[in-house]
């Protein structure tokens, strides 16, 4: 009994913390993505903006959608979801709050690469650099509209020939890094002010539904887990029962072939025979092949 | 029963688990070939793309198989694939499971080097670097040169050491754009990799959920089996090899004893475990002839009920008995010197 309390703590304590240790390998992958992947600007008029903001945007996406793949707990609330309500009634604010747990959790990889990107601040540069007014930053005078926007493109690319030691490109770069970081550090203030209200907010509306959607939504967790442990070991007693009655059928089988006398030997068939009546090659060979050419049935009854 | 409980659990959740792992494995490993792989650019107009299409795509499909050998139950999907029907009906939809669950995870490594490959752009520029749009990006006031010169010129953007093209374009611009072509679909790929794997993930249980639940169980159900039947033929090797070697044991004691007419003696009443366990052999000169008759002559793969000696003590070894049947336990065999 202080075996299965033991493991069912275990279980109820490991859903939640499993997820949370998800949520956090995954918001440190993020930050080591972002760390090895080699930033390129291409620094062309029509791609810099296309890039900037795909790098910006796209990783967070894939890093939402792996959030939401890598968590259990949203397969388990959409299977409660689809389910056929049967005798069971379907408790919606439940799966809501299943949901509702799912995201946050999901969100907050992406929320770190978006203002890692901010606070590095390469490619708001990148993508905004085409977008500046040239009359603000002085050393752009006496250039055609169209030069400007290609020496505007190739600011983020400080190695390259024209602007290598240009003060104005380091005085756009300077502007929007600064811009940039402006942004991301005030994304993190608002979201952690709005992480606080929400935590310390939430006791004061709904809180005895919440702790029921909270227990519910745990109980269909290890529901679910202990169905599929009992499939499993009901597959293996399955098996071990299968295999009996086939080596029976095959003891059966071979003392209907050889006729022989019941011995006296036979008649205490109480004991246990670890051979069960196979004690030659042939037999074992037989045995083997009729496994092969003619699995028993599944129905051990 | 608890016991088994646990193993039997810590088995399923460890068949699962251990995939996974082969295959977080296998990931890493794709990401440690490459950057350990030097990447070569031949930097010549029709070698660049078959070099660097051919590193894009030949070891994703050789990790692609990889992960096919490396998974143990491909052979399970063989043998349950190819069995005879017999008395038990196959079911294409656990075949289809299994073989789908195995694919999966297969995929993985291969598409992980893809991904590794398109970010860091290596490849795609060394493969079409001639195709750069010159008109758009090359200086404009480049020397003319016939078409096979221009193509000439650059496929060796990518080694930027023999790079002669400067005043046709420059190396960096063409590099940091085709670097950005290349990005852009990396990042293309591993975004719609994602959208699949959360498509089947997550739509699976809106449709033919009770289906899956069946697949799922029989395909268990069918590793179990095969893992127990292995088990027990072992158990029943295992007490047939024992068997086998006592009789052989037991064959060779009375040989010799007969061979040398000595009259049975009385086992000494207060025998103990360690005398039995000797089986009647007890000097070196008996112990060496059953290890050279061991080595030249085994004894057959058929275990008889062995007799009570006869008038002259000899009981002849190997010789089957009229009926196959069930050997007595092995403690009543011995020493029935009465």
């Amino acid at each position: 009994m202080d075996r299965f309390r033991m493991i069912f703590q275990y279980f109820q304590s490991s859903s939640e913390s499993v997820m949370n240790g998800i949520c956090g390998l995954l918001a440190l992958a993020s930050v080591k993505m972002y760390t090895s992947f080699d930033f390129s600007c291409p620094c062309l008029p029509q791609y810099n903006m296309a890039y900037g903001l795909g790098i910006m945007f796209i990783p967070p996406i894939i890093l939402f959608l792996c959030g939401l793949i890598l968590n259990r707990q949203s397969l388990v609330m959409l299977e409660e979801w689809r389910r056929p309500p049967g005798c069971r009634k379907k408790d919606l604010a439940v799966i809501r709050y299943m949901c509702s747990s799912i995201m946050q959790r999901a969100m907050v990889a992406p929320v770190i690469w978006i203002i890692v990107t901010l606070l590095d601040g390469k490619c708001l540069i990148c993508a905004f650099s085409g977008s500046m007014n040239p009359e603000k930053f002085g050393g752009f005078a006496n250039v055609s509209t169209v030069q400007v926007q290609q020496l505007l493109a190739k600011v983020p690319c400080k190695d390259d020939e024209l602007l290598r030691n240009s003060t104005s490109r380091k005085a756009v770069s300077r502007y929007l890094r600064c811009w940039s970081q402006a942004l991301g550090w005030s994304i993190l203030l608002i979201l952690i002010i709005a992480a606080f209200l929400a935590r310390w907010l939430r006791p004061c509306f709904n809180q005895a539904t919440l702790l029921q959607a909270r227990h519910w939504s745990n109980y269909i967790d290890i529901e679910q887990k202990i169905f599929e442990e009992t499939c499993c070991e009901h597959s293996r007693l399955f098996a071990h029962k299968c295999i009996l009655h086939f080596f029976e059928s095959m003891r059966q089988e071979i003392k209907l072939h050889s006729f022989s006398l019941p011995r006296e030997g036979e008649g205490d068939e109480g004991e246990e025979d670890p051979l069960r009546g196979i004690t030659d090659q042939d037999k074992v060979n037989k045995l083997l092949e009729t496994w092969f050419y003619e699995k028993p049935p599944l129905d051990v009854s | 029963m608890d016991k088994f409980r646990m193993i039997f659990q810590f088995f399923q959740s460890n068949q699962e688990s251990f995939m996974n792992g082969i295959c977080g494995i296998m990931a890493l490993a794709s990401t440690q070939m490459y950057s350990a792989f030097d990447f070569n650019c031949p930097c010549l107009p029709h070698y660049n793309l078959a070099y660097g299409l051919g590193i894009l795509l030949v070891p994703p499909f050789i990790l692609f198989l990889l992960g096919f050998v490396l998974n143990n139950n491909i052979s399970m999907l063989a043998e349950e694939w190819r069995r005879p029907q017999g008395q038990r009906g196959k079911d294409p939809a656990v075949l289809r499971y299994m073989f789908c669950s195995m694919a999966q995870r297969a995929m993985i490594a291969p598409a992980v080097w893809v991904s590794v490959t398109l970010l860091d752009g290596k490849c795609i520029t060394c493969a079409f670097c001639t195709s750069v749009p010159v008109e758009s990006l090359g200086n404009a006031s480049h020397p003319r040169l016939s078409q096979g010169d221009i193509q000439r010129v650059l496929a060796r953007i990518p080694c930027r050491e023999i790079y002669n093209g400067q005043q046709l374009i420059a190396n960096e611009v063409a590099v940091r754009y085709l670097r950005c072509i290349s990005q852009a679909l990396g990042w293309s790929f591993v975004l719609l990799m994602t959208t699949l794997a959360f498509l089947v993930r997550l739509l699976r249980p809106c449709f033919s959920q009770a289906a899956f639940l069946k697949s799922r169980y029989w395909s268990h159900y069918i590793d179990i089996e095969r893992k127990l039947f292995d088990e027990t033929c072992a158990e029943h090797a295992r007490s047939f090899a024992k068997v086998c070697i006592q009789q052989f044991f037991q064959g060779m004691s009375t040989d010799l004893v007969a061979a040398r007419c000595h009259l049975p003696r009385k086992a000494p009443a207060d025998a103990g475990e360690a005398a039995e366990k000797l089986l009647g052999i007890t000097d070196q000169g008996t112990m060496n002839m059953a290890l050279k008759s061991w080595h030249r002559c085994k004894p057959p793969l058929h275990l008889h009920q062995p007799a009570l000696p006869t008038g002259n003590g000899w009981v002849g070894e190997g010789e089957p008995p009229t009926h196959p049947s069930a050997p007595r336990r092995e403690t009543a065999a011995y020493y029935s010197w009465v």
